[in-house]
């Protein structure tokens, strides 16, 4: 029986790729670790190399194909002593039961149904832009980046291979070769040193973007970020301003575990002198990012990797930016408000989306700015639907739901109908088995089943 | 008065008598300044953390004689010495002291967090090691905008065992950033003394492994301090990259007002007083080299005290800052 070889999973969040091109023909002999093939993913390139020995004996996906599902079997390997025939009813097996089926990333999400333009309550007038363009939230980033650079000379970026290699998650592809090395730097693996010399180059004027490869490592650099660069404009009586950005992808990736899998929402919107900004979309991330740039204070901005080959309409308007502070309904609805950020945004309309099958609006706000936190859009909803639940990937204690929890009933205890509901990562570190990251992290039906639970139903 | 002592950025002449006069008197501002503070503290009227420079201050002096008024200064917390050294106004640094609104943060910064942009004085920074990447950044900024200017940057025997500053040496050296760490060695980190807390004393070598050249220099000799400033200056600005300064020193007080110093004898320190004081050698050379004799001297006393004296009526007269203040200052407008 000759072997399938599948397509790879080369990152954890890959779910398909591009066959850039073979290196092994039918009929090649192949040993173990030979390089065979060149996969492309979002991020790079990357070798495939054989695990088992034998003949290549057919090629099922030629070399150039794109959007080559994870898992999809890209030929056929003859083990010695087998001949051409047996080539004939492999493909009606079924697939390598070896295919490491909790490898597979989640779902890419489909885009929602964009919210029912009538019957829209008071919205928040936000510009309205003609012209859009489709690109995903890693060319969104990479364009808002480029965009400053080019307006702004004291605007550079720099972290752990932003430059040559690209980017680790490919979000800086192209500035090395627009903005050159002085302005595009390779760091050393050294967060708290390249936290701490980005914020003494904002004291003395410049605007560095300070791209860390995901927060989980910021937590090096935190003492840099809270001490050094939020406090120290209020400590100086207002002298020194830190014009800083400080970014990368926040949250759970996809089985990455414990110590990379971590919101820190909370952590940073805790912190006077800081302003945190929290994007879903490709027009978020990049309205975002160029205010954060522009924005003479330190900026911490939570990513998610999740989400960075999502494609989404983005402005095509040179002066489009989204302001911090300002949340966005991105669902109108009577029934219940669903206040959400990041990749949960996606998990508010899905479950906004089961509900509506029931008769049940709800009303998704996306947060986009986690500090200063968008409280009028917030209880202007509440007072509307009377009740609200809010969802976040953190963990529950003291988390951003808690924070929106007081706020409410603060200004609008007399319009609730049911008791703030927070739904939220569980308070646990973040398991590795595909079936308990699942459960750790929250999904449409526990949102479903909070949205009901507020609503008496 | 503020000392303003930076020169124009021409090499390093011969020191004039002006010079060795200017040395005495910085010193003996930054010496009386102290004292006074540690006399308000006693007294109430300043609180918190204060950590006093008597007996480092030939350190700043010297070197802030060695660079040029666009150059950038940051260092840690025991930081007093080194804002009038760069010329902050003493009134303001001490109403700092006493949390008034006269003070160069309003009263909101204290002791350990005071900020001078006109004067290129980047704090004040309250924890151990923290400056050393903000500093090295401040020279990243120097070489970005290519204006020829350096940062200075001091830390203690107490920060050079923080990761932080390792990560800043490798950086500095392998980006060639204008930048000095200039280590002050007081030979106490708070109550550990420097046998007690680092493996190799040598503290000049700690930049070895990242190629970054060091200098050990009596940091008691203010001429010595100058000597090696200008030196490490002058290589650095060719844009070879960092250059370490070990400066010898002593503090004659404990590490904060707080600290009763227990861990060293009282023989110790009057040693230090009696054979190493930087300022007693100054006015001892400035008398026999026939510069000054004993009546300018006492007259440089007599200023200085008048300028500290002025210092302190401010810093007591100065209002509390206004309440409206709390909420200032947290964001700036965007």
């Amino acid at each position: 029986m000759p072997i399938q070889i599948l397509m790879p999973a080369l990152s954890p969040t890959m779910t398909e790729g591009k066959l850039a091109r073979w290196l092994k023909g039918e009929g090649d002999q192949i040993r173990s670790g030979d390089v065979i093939a060149e996969i492309e993913t979002d991020k790079a390139t990357m070798e495939m190399e054989a695990v088992d020995e034998g003949t290549l004996g057919k090629i099922l996906i030629a070399g150039g194909t794109d959007g080559v599902a994870v898992n999809t079997p890209i030929a056929l390997l003859l083990s010695d002593g087998e001949d051409r025939e047996a080539l004939a009813g492999a493909m009606e097996g079924p697939l390598s039961k070896s295919a490491p089926v909790g490898a597979k990333a989640p779902q890419t999400p489909a885009q929602p149904a964009p919210a029912p333009a009538a019957g829209a309550a008071s919205a928040p007038a936000e510009k309205v832009y003609a012209k859009t363009v489709r690109q995903t939230v890693r060319e969104a980033l990479r364009d808002a980046m480029a965009e400053e650079m080019r307006s702004d000379p004291d605007v550079f970026l720099m972290g752990e291979e932003v430059a040559q290699y690209q980017g680790a998650y490919k979000v800086s592809q192209g500035l090395l070769d627009e903005f050159g090395p002085k302005r595009v730097i390779d760091t050393p693996i050294t967060e708290m040193g390249f936290a701490g010399l980005g914020t003494g180059a904002a004291y003395a004027g410049l605007k560095p973007i300070v791209e860390f490869m995901t927060f989980n490592f910021a937590m090096q650099a935190i003492d840099q970020i809270i001490n050094s660069a939020a406090k120290t404009l209020y400590m100086g009586g207002g002298q020194l301003p830190v014009p800083i950005v400080f970014r990368g992808p926040n949250g759970a990736a996809s089985r990455v575990a414990a110590q990379h899998s971590q919101c820190y929402a909370s952590w940073y919107a805790h912190c006077p002198g800081l302003k945190v900004v929290a994007p879903y979309s490709a027009a978020d991330a990049k309205g975002l990012l160029k205010a954060a740039i522009r924005d003479p204070n330190p900026v911490v901005m939570l990513e998610n990797e999740l989400l960075y080959g999502q494609s989404f309409e983005v402005p095509d308007d040179p002066d489009f930016i989204v302001p911090i502070g300002k949340a966005k309904i991105e669902r109108s609805g009577g029934s219940v408000t669903i206040t959400a950020f990041s990749r949960m945004v996606h998990v508010a309309l899905e479950a906004a989306a089961a509900l509506a099958k029931e008769g049940i609006e709800a009303e998704v706000i996306n947060l986009r700015t986690i500090r200063p936190l968008d409280v009028d859009t917030i209880v202007e909803s509440v007072k509307r639907t009377n009740r609200i639940v809010t969802l976040e990937e953190g963990w529950p204690f003291a988390g951003i739901g808690a924070e929106i929890s007081a706020v409410v009933q603060e200004r609008a205890f007399d319009w609730l109908d049911a008791p703030v509901t927070r739904v939220t990562g569980k308070d646990v570190p973040m398991p590795y088995a595909a079936n308990l990251e699942r459960l750790a992290l929250p999904q449409v039906d526990e949102v479903v089943a909070a949205v009901k639970a507020v609503c008496y139903l | 008065m503020a000392i303003a002592r930076r020169r124009a950025r021409s090499g390093a002449p011969a020191l004039t008598n002006e010079d060795l006069v200017s040395f005495y008197k910085d010193m003996l501002l930054i010496r009386r300044f102290e004292e006074k503070a540690g006399q308000l503290y006693g007294m109430g009227l300043i609180a918190g953390f204060c950590h006093l420079y008597i007996g480092q201050e030939a350190v700043v002096v010297g070197m802030q004689a060695a660079i040029a008024s666009e150059d950038s200064v940051i260092t840690s917390y025991r930081d007093h010495g080194h804002m009038l050294a760069c010329g902050m106004d003493p009134k303001g640094v001490m109403a700092e002291l006493t949390g008034r609104s006269g003070g160069y943060s309003k009263g909101k910064g204290g002791s350990m967090h005071m900020f001078s942009r006109e004067k290129r004085f980047f704090g004040g920074h309250g924890i151990v090691g923290a400056q050393v990447p903000l500093g090295t950044g401040l020279a990243f900024a120097h070489k970005y905008r290519e204006d020829g200017g350096i940062c200075v940057c001091y830390l203690g025997d107490g920060a050079i065992n923080q990761g932080q500053v390792y990560e800043s040496f490798n950086m500095a050296s392998l980006w060639k950033l204008p930048v000095i760490y200039v280590i002050e060695n007081n030979k106490y980190a708070m109550g550990t003394s420097i046998e007690r807390a680092s493996a190799g004393t040598e503290l000049c070598r700690r930049g070895a492994a990242y190629d970054i050249p060091g200098k050990q220099v009596d940091g008691m000799d203010v001429l010595a301090v100058k000597a090696a400033g200008d030196a490490a200056v002058a290589q650095v600005r060719t844009g070879e990259g960092p250059f370490i300064l070990e400066m010898k020193t002593y503090r004659y007080r404990g590490h904060s007002m707080s600290d009763p110093a227990k861990y060293r004898t009282k023989e110790e320190v009057a040693k230090m007083r009696e054979q190493h004081d930087p300022i007693d050698k100054m006015s001892k050379k400035l008398i026999e080299d026939g510069v000054l004799n004993e009546e300018q001297l006492k007259n440089i006393d007599r200023e200085v005290k008048a300028i500290v004296g002025e210092a302190a009526d401010f810093a007591q007269t100065s209002p509390e800052p206004d309440p409206s203040e709390l909420w200032t200052d947290v964001l700036m407008e965007a």
